[in-house]
């Protein structure tokens, strides 16, 4: 084969599939806009200029980007492994519980060089913890892990409202107190241009795992034996390779690729853990992982992607009901579905290939 | 057979991605004959027959039935116009009565409701003209792969179908029930039916076709008429050169009976997935510098006994000893390191990781020989690619491709490189060469038996009788999932093993 | 790959199409001299027919008599409720308001970041300092707040002489002080016309999803109404559905919050403590067109209209005339002043 049609293989199956659905998307939005009353053409141009057209509104994207990165990593390191982690919603909440408490636990003052490490720690360390659960069930008992996931994040969420709300929280709010350290200064506090947008420092820290998780799958051993699981469990297990063990490590890593979404608001906005802030980005994680087709480059387009509709969805809120935006995103998700070879393929498989090891 | 030209198919092209697996294939077929469809794996021959049963659309190219231009059809239109295909895998509803499976999607109904008995009578009637013998009320779960595929015919022939498209119908059969499958096939053409056969079985060929269209790389090289071609002309059409045919029977000096046992199973009991005892107490040895064959229907047990040596399903009890040392309770990695290799029988779901690349493919089950403090070594896994791609003629020679983009027999023959440029003593070889074209199963008779010279104990699982009678130095039959027979090379002949294939003679070996 | 670029091309050609229609009436936003408003809801407030129905309400009655034209924001996530704060307050609104204590500390931020528009924020959370006392917000921020007690109290005065067995009951949603200034409003209402009644009180739990649970709503009042309790009060969100179907099942009364809920269980409703919102909003739009506007805490209690309870042809047969003579007579006690009603218990 040149190299000429290899290019053009990797056009029809990794470009075009996400393009059309854009294109299918934009059209569906067109005749939606209208059905408002509303021009296609000033609602997408003011959607634009209130996203990537000024730095507060691009510093609003970038925010909103680190944590469905975050959440989306961590669905497609579960798929990776041919497990569907629908817990991301949990997990990301325990990961900001977690930055919050270490945050509070820590006495005021303490250095930022150690403060921050700690809190992210804490972060991972929760969402892992929330993922080994689901781990430890499919590895041990074939417990489906779909069912578990779905099940925690009903748990965990009850608990974590739980405890913030009789225990931990400032009176008259649903948020525990401010943390005494581990704070990430705010983007705007090096670029003025970004000033009041909550986009923070915590970016790099989610960059550098989307690169290290990247690394981590196509240049380990342990990432090729997660792959070799995902895409063939049979294949796996003649290979000598301990299915238990991927599915328990790709779990754990998943929910602290999660988790660690959680500092974004708890260490990067707010400055304290509030209940129900992670209003649904670890079920969009779902979407981004999809859409970026599980790859860690891929996962940060598609977070980008899914954070200016959100952010735009507001900027354009004046003309048209911010269902629009959400619809939109409906049918993004369900044109990748239809067009996309993975994700068909994994709805085929995702009843067949379900045997214990 | 008459001049009526049942089927035309002209200058048919098709592409998936990067394989182009139909380059302009045309094909004619007369109106009742058996139309044989030879060619290598890969060669395009399945393709053209899912083009030609609507499953799907040519990129261009046009199809004649009957005279009729029916291009870009679908499999409904294809029913209907009593064309109709028996694939590889069964599409059957095993909870399902034959009966059901038959009319299932055109059920008799009176009143309103399903006429059960008016099904079993249709069956039952259509069995009886067909000349096709399976019980209407037995459940599809309880037949045997032979019955199930009579039940795939007699659900296109309640359809009405007239044309009859059979893909590999006798990969999965056994001697008596592939000639039943050929009186079955003659019928229906007497009756009046076209069939056209998919396969790679010259004997079969030659056996029951009239006319031969063989397939190359995607075209259709050649078209003959049977009576009036040999073997060796429809081989080397096929493969594009000559090809030795015959049985070789170059059997090294008597190693075996001096070699020590390399590996040996003891009162071995594994369960499988439906029965207890899948395999059912067998003993055997295998010894360095030997090929030990087991001939056998398939779902006798083989597979279950390898997969359990090879340490992918667990033993209930027994023992398997590998060079001295007991490996029944060890792991799969463990064993490797033992001096196991394994090609198994399934290369598509086993064997190979389709959508990694040629190189990736080369290290499964030896990731950690390339691994430095946990990283990939990326130089030794190309260097090792490429020696492979080179020494075992894998085609592409380009080991970035996935191995998906490959066709069967280059596929296989990555599992075999991997497997054999190891270090190893003991080979399970499962099925090497199914579905594997005829320049490649040469090849890979060759390699198993350059292992046997080298001192290898070969272990191997075919269910071309041919295949073992021409390979193994002892051949063992598998019946039931017990060792019914054991026979050294000089015994051993199709008509003496058959019996003890179809469970019509036992002798217990100890 | 043709037919599927063909295929991206044609839509491509369609969209840019449609990008140059204009269809009659679409609105191009701009923020002129007018009286300009910006509310902004809470997560999926809209249609909750409680307090975020009620700011709507009220918005849309300034948008009709004092002509005000008023941009919606409906946030999509937590970060949107500032975000949408921003937008508006950047745009160079009048007036900006948050509905919904949760926007307490955006407004805060906020108002000190744009001293120069107006805020205004529902149900805003008064910070109380290390000195007890309320810390006033910046002062272009209104703290719209409600004496809950005050309405409660009427309707437990109501409820003593409704119910007319010595017992009534109080259903709360989560167990926390901005529920506890029903229950002591209502106590305190109750003990007023008949010192010798004993008020039955319960909580839902001691979550937010305390005021989700109509199921828990419905066994805590069974469990009252089996006691002879006749009528019961419930503080509790959509909890308190399943104390009307309670009372429905028992034939017994129940008393709404917030918005009138007669129609959840008609004939069963003795009346509702209702929460003007929507007088509260419509109040800080008027200020700020007659430019009187100032921050600081707005209490709106039954001399502001802020509360009340329902009195209409629904109720009206279930509310003897006594009763009603009684109960208006005690609003005019307080809002004289001479009745203080305590709000916490």
């Amino acid at each position: 084969m040149t190299t000429n049609a290899r290019t053009r293989t990797l056009i029809e199956e990794s470009v075009l599939p996400p393009l059309v659905a854009l294109v299918v998307a934009l059209v569906a939005g067109d005749l939606l806009i209208m059905a408002y009353g509303q021009s296609p053409g000033v609602v997408w141009r003011t959607l634009l200029e209130g996203t990537w057209g000024n730095s507060y509104g691009f510093g609003q994207v970038l925010y909103k980007a680190t944590t469905l990165t975050c959440t989306g990593l961590a669905v497609a390191v579960g798929l990776r492994a041919g497990l569907f982690n629908i817990g991301a919603e949990g997990q990301l909440a325990a990961g900001g519980f977690g930055a919050g408490l270490a945050g509070l636990l820590l006495p005021g003052g303490t250095p930022a060089v150690i403060a921050i490490p700690v809190c992210v720690f804490a972060a991972v360390a929760a969402g892992g913890a929330v993922g080994s659960v689901p781990g430890i069930l499919r590895a041990r008992f074939g417990a489906h892990e779909v069912i578990v996931t779905i099940m925690l994040n009903f748990i965990v969420l009850a608990l974590l409202n739980y405890l913030v709300s009789a225990k931990l929280h400032v009176p008259e709010t649903l948020h525990t107190p401010e943390i005494h350290a581990g704070a990430v200064p705010r983007l705007s506090a090096a670029f003025a241009a970004f000033h009041g947008s909550a986009a923070n420092w915590t970016i790099v820290i989610v960059l550098l795992a989307a690169a290290l998780l990247w690394w981590f799958l196509f240049r380990t051993r342990a990432g090729y034996e997660l792959r070799a699981v995902g895409l063939q469990p049979a294949a796996a297990e003649y290979a000598g390779i301990r299915g238990g063990r991927v599915w328990f490590n790709a779990l754990v890593t998943s929910g602290a690729l999660a988790g660690l979404g959680g500092i974004n608001f708890v260490l990067g906005y707010k400055h304290y853990y509030e209940d129900g802030f992670t209003g649904g980005a670890g079920f969009l994680g779902i979407a981004v992982a999809l859409i970026g087709r599980n790859n860690p480059v891929g996962v940060v387009f598609a977070a980008l992607f899914f954070a200016t509709l959100s952010q735009g969805g507001l900027a354009i809120n004046a003309m048209v009901p911010k269902q629009i935006v959400e619809v939109l995103q409906g049918i993004v998700i369900i044109a990748v579905a239809a067009a996309v070879p993975e994700v068909r393929r994994l709805l085929r498989q995702s009843v067949s290939k379900r045997k214990p090891a | 057979m008459s001049d009526t030209i049942a089927l035309r198919l002209t200058a048919i092209d098709k592409r998936f991605g990067p394989v182009h697996a139909n380059r302009g294939a045309s094909l004619v077929v007369h109106a009742g004959e058996i139309h044989a469809l030879v060619g290598e794996n890969g060669a395009g021959k399945s393709t053209l027959m899912k083009i030609l049963s609507g499953m799907m659309p040519v990129d261009s190219g046009t199809i004649e039935v009957g005279g009729r231009d029916v291009t870009g059809w679908t499999t409904a239109d294809a029913i209907a116009a009593g064309v109709g295909m028996v694939h590889q895998h069964f599409m059957l509803v095993p909870t399902l009565t034959v009966a059901e499976n038959v009319v299932l999607g055109r059920e008799p109904v009176t009143g309103g409701r399903f006429d059960r008995a008016r099904a079993e009578h249709d069956v039952k009637m259509l069995c009886e003209q067909s000349g096709l013998d399976v019980p209407p009320d037995r459940l599809v779960a309880d037949l045997s792969v032979g019955e199930a595929q009579r039940v795939e015919i007699l659900k296109l022939l309640y359809r009405g179908a007239r044309t009859l498209l059979l893909d590999e119908p006798t990969a999965v059969l056994s001697p008596p029930e592939v000639a039943e499958l050929w009186k079955v096939l003659r019928r229906l053409r007497d009756g009046g039916a076209t069939v056209v056969l998919i396969t790679h079985k010259l004997d079969e060929v030659m056996a029951v076709s009239e006319n031969i269209t063989v397939m190359r790389a995607g075209e259709t090289v050649a078209t003959m008429a049977t009576r009036e071609t040999s073997p060796e002309k429809i081989a080397k059409a096929m493969v594009g050169r000559d090809v030795d045919l015959a049985v070789r029977n170059d059997r090294p000096p008597a190693t075996a009976a001096h070699g020590t046992a390399a590996l040996e199973v003891r009162h071995l009991v594994v369960r499988g997935a439906r029965i207890e005892k899948a395999v059912h107490d067998v003993s055997f040895s295998v010894a360095a510098g030997e090929i030990l064959g087991i001939a056998g229907v398939e779902g006798n047990g083989q597979t279950e006994l390898l997969e359990a040596i090879a340490g992918i399903r667990n033993v209930t009890s027994g023992t398997i000893v590998l060079g001295g040392q007991d490996i029944t309770r060890r792991s799969v990695h463990t064993r490797g390191e033992a001096g196991l290799s394994h090609i198994p029988e399934d290369r598509h779901r086993r064997g190979l990781i389709l959508d990694y690349s040629v190189a990736e493919n080369l290290i499964l089950g030896q990731q950690h020989r390339y691994t430095t403090s946990g990283l990939l070594d990326r130089d030794a896994i190309e260097q090792h690619a490429r020696h492979c791609t080179i020494e075992y003629d894998i085609r592409p020679a380009d080991p970035s491709l996935p191995a998906r983009a490959l066709s069967g027999g280059n596929q296989q023959k990555i599992v075999i490189a991997r497997e054999m440029s190891r270090a190893f003593t003991v080979l399970l070889a499962a099925q090497p060469t199914r579905g594997v074209d005829v320049g490649a199963i040469e090849f890979i008779h060759a390699e198993l038996r350059k292992a046997r010279n080298n001192g290898k104990a070969v272990l191997l699982v075919s269910a071309e009788l041919k295949e073992v009678l021409t390979l193994s130095d002892r051949i063992a039959v598998m019946y039931g999932g017990r060792l019914v027979a054991m026979f050294s090379r000089s015994e051993a002949s199709e008509e003496v093993i058959g019996p003890f294939m179809t469970g019509a003679k036992r002798e217990r070996v100890a | 790959m043709r037919k599927l670029s063909v295929f991206i091309g044609a839509l491509l050609a369609v969209h840019v199409a449609l990008l140059f229609v204009h269809p009659a009436g679409a609105a191009v936003p701009t923020v002129r001299d007018g009286l300009d408003i910006g509310v902004v809801f809470d997560l999926g407030g809209r249609g909750d027919k409680s307090f975020n129905d009620g700011a709507y309400i009220g918005a849309e009655r300034a948008a009709k008599q004092l002509g005000a034209r008023i941009r919606y924001v409906e946030p999509g996530e937590g970060s949107d409720r500032e975000a949408g704060l921003r937008l508006l307050a950047a745009e160079g609104m009048k007036l900006v308001i948050g509905v919904g204590f949760i926007f307490t500390d955006d407004l805060t931020a906020l108002a000190q970041e744009y001293p120069g528009v107006a805020f205004a924020g529902v149900d805003f959370a008064v910070t109380v300092g290390a000195d007890g006392n309320p810390e006033p917000p910046p002062n272009n921020l209104a703290a719209l707040k409600f004496r809950e007690e005050q309405g409660s109290f009427l309707v437990g005065a109501i409820a003593a002489l409704v119910g007319n067995s010595k017992k009534v009951g109080f259903v709360g949603g989560m167990d926390s002080p901005l529920i506890h200034k029903f229950e002591a409003g209502y106590r305190a209402g109750v003990k007023e016309v008949c010192p010798e009644c004993e008020v039955l009180v319960q909580y839902a739990g001691v979550t937010p999803d305390a005021f989700r649970n109509p199921g828990r709503g419905k066994e805590l009042a069974l469990s009252q109404y089996q006691q002879g309790v006749n009528v019961i009060y419930h503080a509790s969100g959509s909890t308190g559905l399943g104390v009307f179907e309670a009372a429905r099942t028992m034939n017994k009364l129940a008393i709404g919050v917030d918005a009138d809920q007669y129609h959840e269980a008609p004939g069963h409703v003795l009346t509702s403590m209702v929460k003007r919102v929507d007088n509260a909003v419509f109040d800080a739009i008027l200020r700020v067109k007659e430019h009187r506007f100032a921050g600081g805490i707005y209490n709106f209690g039954l001399a502001e209209d802020g509360v009340g309870y329902v009195y209409d042809e629904h109720n009206r047969a279930l509310i003897p005339d006594d009763v009603r003579a009684r109960v208006e007579a005690l609003k005019a006690e307080i809002i004289a002043g001479r009745i203080a009603v305590p709000s916490s218990r």
